[in-house]
C-alpha cells in the first residue's frame, strides 16, 4: 500500500506546510503504513515538483489545468480522487491550511472515508491510522482510529517538522490523467486579496505578540506592533479587544479565533481567560506582561513581568532591538 | 429564499474540560450547552437575508433529545421552524453530513448555512461534506456574503488574506466570526418560539468510520517564573529569552 499526500501550491510555489505533510507521510510509510509516498499537485505550471523527493516523496502526480492556478474545490477533489484511484492509498494526508481544511472533507465525502482534522501526531498501529488531535481548542487531546482505507488526515501547520529525509533526491514526476471539464467547476475563486504588508498568518507564525485590554485603548496597540516588528513576530489579540472593535477578528487568538503554536508567544495585558489559554498553550515559550500578579496567564507563562504594559513594552522593544543588533 | 441553518449544540467556551469515566469523551456533568458560536453567525446571516429578500429560515440539527433546547433558542432568535434529526448513536462527521444531506436534498433550499466549525470537536468537516454529498458549491470560513441574481459571492479567510468565491445557488456557506454581529433572542421572540414547530425525525446514525480511542487532558506546562516588576525587569527577561529559552 502507498501513502498519498495532497501538495498545495499558491502562485505556482509549493507551500511549506505541504513539505511538513510529505515528511510526515514518509515517516508514516517507514513506520509500516506503506512503501511508496506519492504526492499529488493540482495547479498550473507548479515550480519544481521533483524537489518533493528531498522530503520523502517517491513520485509526484501533477494535475495541470487552466482552472487549477487557484484553488478550485471540485477540480482539486477530482484530482485527489483520481490519484487515489491510481495509487490505492492506505492514507491520504493534507496540510490543515485554509485550502486543506476545505478540500479534505470534500475528498472524504467523495471517497466515503474517515477524516481526522488538524492532527498534531500520527501513528500506524495494526493496519490503522491513529491520529492525535487537539479538541475544545486544545483544552483536551483526542486520539482517533481510522481502520478503513483510505484514512484521511489533515496536519496542523508547524506541528510536524519539514524534514529532508533524502537531501537532494528528485521524485519521479508524472502527469495525472484527469478528465475535468470546466462545467464541473461549481465555484470559482475570482480574487485573492493579500493582507497588507504581506503579514505571516498567525497559524504559521514563528513568533506572536498579542495584546489585550491591559493596553487600555486601541491607540496604544502600536506598542504591540512595534514589539512584534522588533521580534519579527505577527500581531495577535484577545477576544475582548476584538469584540470591542480594536482589532480585526483575523488577529484573535483563542477558542473562537486561531489556535496557534509559535516558538514564542508574548501576551501583553492579557489576563488569560480559559478560551484564550486554549488557543496558545502549545506555544514553546510564553512570556506574559500583566499588571495583576494573580492573572491566570502567569500560571502558564514561562516568564512573566508584573507591570503596566504601557511602561514595560517600550522598554522591552528597545531591549529586543538592542539584543538583535548585537546578535 | 429558503435557507437551512445547520446548528450544533456544544459545551460553552468557558467550560473546563473533565474527561468521563470511559476515558473517551467530555464528562457532561455541570456543562452548559449552547448553540455553537459560529452557528450563531450562520443564523444571523440567514435572518438578515430573509429580512432583505423574503423567504423562510429552517434550523436543523442532529443529536439527542437535549438538542431541542438549542433549536428552541434558534426559533426564539428568529428561525421560522426547526428539524431535529434525532439519533441516540454517535455518528462521526461523515455520518452527520449524510443525515443532513438526506434531509435537505429535494426540499428546495437555496442556501444551506453552517458555522465554520464546532468548538467541541473542532473538526470543520460537515459543511464541505454536505456540499459534496449534495453536489453543491461551497464556501467555507466566510467573512462576507452577498446574494444577488441567483448567485452567491463569498469572501473566505485564507492564510494572511481573503479569497473571493463566486457560485450559483443553491450553495453551502460556512460562517466565520466577523460575518456579522449576531442578535440575541428578544422576550417577544422567546414567547413566539413556543408556538413554532420543531419536527422531530428519528434517524439511524451511520456507523462511524472515525472511532475515538481516548480523550485526555493536555500535559500541564512546567511552572514558569515571574522575572520581576516593571520596566526594571526587562534586561533579566531578555537575558532569559536569549540564554535559557534561546528564542531571541
Amino acid at each position: 500500500m502507498s501513502l498519498l499526500v495532497f501538495v498545495e501550491q499558491r502562485d505556482g510555489q509549493i507551500k511549506s506546510t505541504s513539505l511538513e505533510a510529505v515528511s510526515a507521510a514518509r515517516q508514516l510509510a517507514d513506520a509500516g503504513a506503506g512503501g511508496e509516498v506519492v504526492a499529488v499537485i493540482a495547479g498550473r505550471g507548479t515550480a519544481s515538483p521533483e524537489s518533493l523527493g528531498a522530503h520523502g516523496a517517491d513520485r509526484v502526480l501533477v494535475a495541470d489545468h487552466d482552472l487549477f492556478a487557484r484553488y478550485q474545490a471540485e477540480g482539486y477533489t477530482a484530482a485527489v480522487a483520481a490519484a487515489h484511484a491510481q495509487v490505492k492509498a492506505a492514507a491520504i494526508l493534507f496540510a490543515a491550511s485554509a485550502m486543506g481544511r476545505d478540500l479534505a472533507p470534500r475528498v472524504a465525502a467523495r471517497l466515503g472515508a474517515g477524516l481526522a482534522s488538524d492532527c498534531t501526531a500520527l501513528a500506524w498501529e495494526g493496519g490503522a491510522l491513529i491520529a492525535t488531535r487537539p479538541v475544545y481548542a486544545g483544552k483536551a487531546i483526542q486520539k482517533v482510529r481510522i481502520a478503513a482505507p483510505p484514512a484521511l488526515a489533515s496536519l496542523r501547520p508547524r506541528a510536524f517538522a519539514a524534514v529532508e529525509h533524502r537531501p537532494g533526491a528528485a521524485a519521479k514526476v508524472e502527469k495525472l490523467d484527469l478528465a475535468f471539464a470546466a462545467a464541473e467547476a461549481r465555484s470559482l475563486v475570482v480574487e485573492v486579496g493579500a493582507a497588507q504588508g504581506g503579514k505571516v498568518d498567525l497559524t504559521e507564525a514563528e513568533a506572536i505578540v498579542s495584546g489585550g485590554r491591559g493596553l487600555r485603548g486601541p491607540e496604544h496597540f502600536h506598542l504591540v506592533e512595534e514589539l512584534a516588528a522588533a521580534l519579527g513576530a505577527s500581531v495577535g489579540a484577545s477576544r475582548a479587544v476584538v469584540d470591542a472593535g480594536w482589532r480585526p477578528h483575523s488577529e484573535q487568538v483563542g477558542q473562537t479565533g486561531k489556535t496557534v503554536s509559535p516558538k514564542l508567544y508574548v501576551a501583553i495585558g492579557i489576563s488569560g481567560a480559559i478560551q484564550h489559554l486554549a488557543g496558545m498553550t502549545s506555544a514553546k515559550c510564553i512570556v506574559a506582561v500583566n499588571k495583576d500578579p494573580e492573572a491566570p496567564i502567569f500560571k502558564i507563562a514561562d516568564y512573566g513581568i508584573v507591570g503596566d504594559a504601557l511602561e514595560v513594552v517600550p522598554a522591552l522593544t528597545a531591549a529586543v532591538r538592542a539584543a538583535k543588533a548585537n546578535a | 429564499m429558503k435557507i437551512a441553518v445547520c446548528l450544533k449544540q456544544v459545551p460553552s467556551t468557558d467550560t473546563r474540560v473533565k474527561v468521563s469515566a470511559d476515558g473517551k469523551r467530555l464528562d457532561p456533568a455541570g456543562v452548559t450547552q449552547v448553540i455553537n458560536p459560529y452557528d450563531e453567525y450562520a443564523l444571523e446571516e440567514a435572518l438578515r437575508l430573509k429580512e432583505a429578500q423574503g423567504g423562510e429560515v429552517v434550523a436543523c440539527s442532529v443529536g439527542g433529545a437535549g438538542v431541542v433546547s438549542a433549536l428552541r433558542n434558534a426559533l426564539a432568535i428568529g428561525a421560522d421552524s426547526a428539524v431535529l434529526l434525532k439519533t441516540e448513536g454517535e455518528p462521526d462527521s461523515l455520518g452527520v453530513a449524510r443525515l443532513l444531506a438526506a434531509e435537505l436534498a429535494g426540499q428546495g433550499y437555496d442556501l444551506v448555512l453552517f458555522g465554520k466549525q464546532a468548538v467541541d470537536d473542532d473538526a470543520a468537516q460537515v459543511p464541505a461534506m454536505v456540499a459534496e454529498l449534495m453536489q453543491l458549491p461551497c464556501a467555507t470560513v466566510a467573512v462576507k456574503l452577498e446574494i444577488a441574481g441567483g448567485r452567491a459571492t463569498a469572501a473566505r479567510e485564507i492564510e494572511g488574506g481573503v479569497e473571493t468565491v463566486e457560485m450559483a445557488l443553491p450553495a453551502v456557506v460556512a460562517a466565520q466570526k466577523g460575518l456579522n454581529e449576531p442578535r440575541y433572542a428578544s422576550l417577544k421572540g422567546i414567547m413566539a418560539a413556543k408556538k413554532k414547530p420543531i419536527a422531530e425525525k428519528a434517524v439511524a446514525a451511520p456507523a462511524p468510520v472515525v472511532e475515538t480511542v481516548t480523550l485526555t487532558l493536555p500535559p500541564a506546562r512546567p511552572a514558569g517564573r515571574i522575572v520581576g516588576e516593571g520596566a526594571a525587569a526587562v534586561p533579566d527577561l531578555v537575558r532569559a529569552l536569549r540564554e535559557e529559552a534561546k528564542v531571541l
